[in-house]
């Protein structure tokens, strides 16, 4: 009884395993675009919380005025470049989707 | 001075405190230590001076008079037995046939224990007996 | 009461065959894992990456399984199972049958492989579509940790091990881990070492990969979080049961096994703090690929320290046939992440410099520097038997004192820090702001000296007076940003102070949980100077009626009751304190004895002659602990014992419990005088409270904040999508 249990197992296992190698190898060619995309917008958190920090840091009264300012517009410009690639990378996305059907941008985000 | 200066003297004032804190550390851990011996070694050397005996408590020879405790320690095969006297906290897990550590000195063939340095390992449950299971 | 064992000597054996089975399933499976995903990684085909995923999914699968049979087998007393018949019993209680899994090799090494692959299955199925580059070698280090685990299983502590024939009943739970305490510990510790091999996993594929950027650290940083809190439970489980259970009074003893769960947490905690500088600043690369290097193999030479035997320690449990593998497998982990770091070491690079000495990132790199260096001294200490023997033939062996030497200065100097690091800012901290912020810790701290010179003996303890000055400094450190942070609020949103305080943290949970957490360590700190060096300590011998001063405090031996039970007898002590002439309490510390299945120490004896545990009398208080424990002379008992194993050994088991009860009972009206040891801890609950405090801070910490997010980022947007159409300033 149990060996037929054992074996069950196993095919099941096997079956579930080689799953994704039984679809039809597609030449993704997405060139890793997804991958940058929500490394791009993980990035863009971590910057929007630094420039969160940075106000909290100067009405906690840690930072003068100028260090503040300094820093806040260094965050920003940083925060706006990060922006400029990902409005980049979805332009690209929309003239040229290459072959994954995956969309990476979830429907939350689409929202601008 | 231009910061890769500052840093590289940082650097080096960083490096030599870890070097000092090792050497410092290294020194007085040799001279802190007590080494740790077996009945058999004990025995044989004739050592003086304090040491960290490990050994099995003969079954047996455990005694309690009072406020001391009495009792031999062997080597882990049970050979070379000594008389032990200790007094102070005894651990839950003391009985006859445990491992034991214990601070002390030799006198007149009796071993001293230090007070409250007695340890008792817990009872083995991670060795490995392979000819007890069966595949 | 017995289980009825449904099933026979032929099902056992049925079950433990496809247990191993199971196991050899998972090792297969594991397996396939690291090929398929290095596969996927090197031809950039997705699929293949895919399915090393399912593999570990189908991994941590069987091993539920595994993990359900052993359990089974446990509940359902079936002996069969030599993990069974050696670590349990039909009178076990069901809560400790299901705990004895992991007091054994076997099971032990059966939690870990299950925690891995649970936790492996989590990280990758989060970051399923993310960082396509580095999850592929992050699942190949997973998937082969994995099998390395199912491999020692298999090959050498096999859990599904049968006996034939089974035994009907089995040798039962060591009465010492017969204890809430002592079954969660090993689970807790277990999973805060195998929580730490995801962020190890996820840097080594960063390494190969090449993303040296913060990502890594961003995936793993809740998986890190949760390892530290796992891991200092383990700690707070361990010092606890030590303090309540055992016979000494202490709470940490520096043992080996011990000091190998504590500096994984240490390089955890320097871990923790310093990413926070990469994902800041860009700065200290090497730093934290190292960390978490560091902090995984020490976790992976804790877990070899209980097993092999190579150290004497109060846990160590003789050598093993596990230990081996075990080191070659740190010696990979560690020489292998070396070579790939020094490998990489040009990507490494910062993208800044530190260019104050006044900011968080300085404070972070000595922070660093201290928590290191405090888990190096340990290290030292701890190996120093194995070092000593090395360069001169003999073992040396280093105890408390040595420790309690160099530990010291340095947790005293890293209290200070957990003040000073919230104070400062990223980035350069004017002096003015400087002045402003140190000013009221700063004074919190001197009038803390002053008061304890003037009014305590504190003096005689520099090392603790300077403890409470900078633990003084911290807490009112931490207060002030507490109260900045709501007055901040307060003023940009009008609302009350106490909401604007909680809404405050709400929006930076990271941060403030952070905060708490340094409350929690200060308070903790505090405790642990206050009962190591101001502690009253007696070892006193009382007959029923007398009394002895302790302290303050006058205990008197009331009496003794006996208890006995099946399955152990009791003697406890019933000890009257007053303070000041004054009622205070009344401890009644006990000591178990448990019966022994040892032949030869006669049907009656056979009580007095086994295992037996302390049950403390603690008396807690917020300013400080009475604490004792108990220990009978049972001496006198002997010769009664020796006649009734002699003349009762015929009689029916009914007439020896009757006549083991009647000793009890006439022990307990006339007992000789009994041995006591009474300590007076001061603050020592702080330890406690203060632990609990920093892990319900971590908690906070680690709580995600979704809705928070969505609104802020909108109107974030917002305000950049009027910037955007400024030029980019040069990069």
């Amino acid at each position: 009884m149990e060996v037929l249990l054992a074996l069950a197992i196993v095919v099941l296992v096997a079956w579930f395993v080689t799953g994704p190698l039984r679809r039809r190898a597609e030449a993704r060619s997405d060139d890793g675009r997804e991958a940058e995309l929500a490394d791009l917008e993980a990035r863009k958190e971590a910057k929007y919380r630094e420039i969160r920090d940075a106000e909290a840091d100067r009405a906690a009264g840690k930072l003068s005025e100028e260090d503040f300012r300094r820093l806040d517009r260094e965050l920003r410009s940083e925060a706006i470049a990060i922006l400029k690639r990902i409005d980049r990378l979805r332009e690209s996305y929309a003239s040229d989707p290459g072959q994954g059907g995956d969309d990476p941008i979830p429907a939350r985000q689409r929202r601008r | 001075m231009d910061p890769s200066r500052k840093r590289k003297i940082r650097l080096v004032i960083a490096l030599s405190a870890a070097v000092l804190l090792a050497a410092g550390l290294v020194y007085t851990s040799f001279s802190a230590s007590t080494e740790a011996k077996e009945p058999s070694q004990l025995l044989s050397e004739n050592a003086t001076g304090t040491y960290e005996l490990t050994g099995k408590v003969v079954p047996g020879s455990i005694e309690r008079s009072g406020d001391e405790l009495r009792f031999q320690i062997a080597d882990r095969d049970g050979s070379h037995p000594i008389p032990v006297t200790y007094s102070g906290t005894v651990p839950d897990p003391f009985r006859d046939g445990r491992e034991v550590i214990l601070t002390g000195k030799l006198e007149d063939g009796t071993f001293v224990g230090e007070r409250d340095s007695l340890i008792t390992k817990c009872p083995s449950k991670f060795t490995s007996e392979p000819e007890e299971q069966s595949s | 009461m017995p289980v009825e064992v449904h099933v026979g000597a032929g099902g056992a054996v049925q079950l433990t065959i496809l247990g191993k089975a199971l196991l050899a399933a998972a090792l297969l499976v594991a397996l396939y894992a690291v090929g398929a995903a290095v596969y996927g990684a090197r031809s950039g085909d997705r699929r293949w990456v895919e399915s090393s995923r399912r593999a570990v999914y189908a991994m941590a699968a069987l091993l539920t399984l595994a993990v359900v049979l052993v359990e089974s087998a446990f509940l359902r007393d079936d002996f069969g199972f030599a993990v069974v018949s050696s670590h349990s019993s039909t009178t076990t209680p069901t809560f400790y049958k299901l705990t004895a899994m992991w007091s054994s090799q076997e099971g032990s090494l059966l939690l870990w492989a299950w925690a891995l692959s649970l936790a492996s299955s989590g990280v990758l199925y989060i970051s399923r579509r993310k960082h396509r580059e580095l999850v592929p070698w992050a699942t190949a280090v997973l998937a082969g940790l994995g099998s390395f685990f199912i491999g020692l299983m298999i090959f050498k502590a096999q859990p599904f091990a049968h006996l034939d024939p089974a035994p009907s009943e089995g040798a039962g739970l060591t009465p010492l881990l017969r204890n809430p305490y002592m079954a969660v510990h090993p689970p807790m510790l277990y999973s805060g070492y195998v929580l730490w091999s995801i962020p190890f996993a996820f840097c080594v594929g960063a390494l190969i990969a090449r993303r040296l950027d913060a990502s890594w650290i961003r995936t793993t940083r809740n998986f890190a979080l949760l390892a530290w809190t796992f891991l200092g439970i383990g700690l707070l489980l361990g010092s606890r049961w030590s303090y309540e259970e055992l016979g000494w009074g202490g709470y940490w003893g520096w043992d080996p096994v011990e000091n190998a769960a504590l500096m994984p947490w240490l390089v955890g905690t320097a871990f923790l703090h310093s990413v926070m500088v990469q994902e800041k600043r860009g700065m200290l690369k090497v730093w934290n690929v190292s960390l978490i290097v560091g902090t995984f193999t020490l976790c992976l030479l804790g877990t070899f320290l209980v097993r092999s035997g190579i150290l004497q320690s109060i846990h160590a449990f003789g050598a093993s046939t596990v230990g081996g593998p075990l080191l070659g497998l740190i010696a990979v982990v560690a020489i292998g992440s070396a070579a790939l770091i020094t490998k990489r070491v040009d990507e490494l690079r910062p993208e800044r410099r530190i260019t104050s000495a006044l900011s968080r990132e300085s404070v972070f790199l000595i922070n660093n520097l201290l928590l290191v260096g405090l888990a190096a001294v340990i290290f030292w200490g701890t190996f120093f038997p194995l070092v000593s023997e090395f360069f001169t033939g003999e073992r040396h062996s280093l105890a408390a004192p040595w420790f309690d030497r160099y530990v010291t200065p340095l947790g005293v100097a890293l209290v200070l820090f957990t003040g000073i690091g919230p104070l400062l800012a990223w980035g350069r901290l004017s002096s003015s702001s400087a002045r402003t912020l140190l000013l009221w810790p700063g004074l919190a701290a001197a009038a803390t000296a002053i008061v304890l010179l003037v009014a305590s003996d504190a003096g005689a303890h520099p090392w603790a007076l300077f403890l409470f000055a900078f633990a003084a400094f911290a807490l009112v450190a931490l207060g002030g940003e507490f109260r900045r942070a709501g007055v901040a609020r307060r003023r940009l949103t009008g609302e009350p102070f106490p909401r604007a305080l909680a809404r405050a943290f709400a929006r930076n949970r990271r941060r403030y949980g952070g905060y708490i957490v340094h409350a929690g360590i200060a308070l903790l700190l505090i405790g642990i100077a206050a009962s190591s060096s101001f502690q009253t300590n007696r070892d006193l011998r009382l007959a029923v009626g007398e009394s002895a001063e302790v302290g303050d405090y006058t205990l008197t031996y009331e009496r003794l009751t006996a208890d006995p039970k099946n399955e152990r007898i009791s003697f406890a002590a019933s000890l009257g304190v007053t303070r000041d002439g004054k009622p205070f309490a009344t401890l009644t510390p006990a000591r178990n004895y448990y019966p022994t299945e040892d032949p030869s120490a006669g049907p009656i004896g056979r009580y007095f002659m086994g295992e037996s545990t302390s049950e403390v009398g603690i008396e807690p208080g917020a300013g400080g602990d009475l604490w004792t424990a108990f220990q009978p002379d049972l001496s006198v008992l002997n010769p009664d014992i020796i006649r009734g194993n002699r003349e009762l050994a015929g009689i029916p088991p009914e007439g020896q419990g009757l006549a083991i009860l009647a000793l009890a009972e006439k022990y307990a009206q006339n007992p000789p005088p009994a041995t006591f040891r009474v300590i007076v801890n001061p603050l020592v609950s702080w330890i406690w409270i203060g632990a609990l405090i920093a892990l319900a801070g971590a908690v906070l910490a680690s709580w995600p904040a979704l809705e928070a997010r969505r609104r802020l980022e909108a109107a974030y947007r917002a305000r950049l999508g009027r910037e955007l159409g400024a030029p980019v300033p040069p990069n």
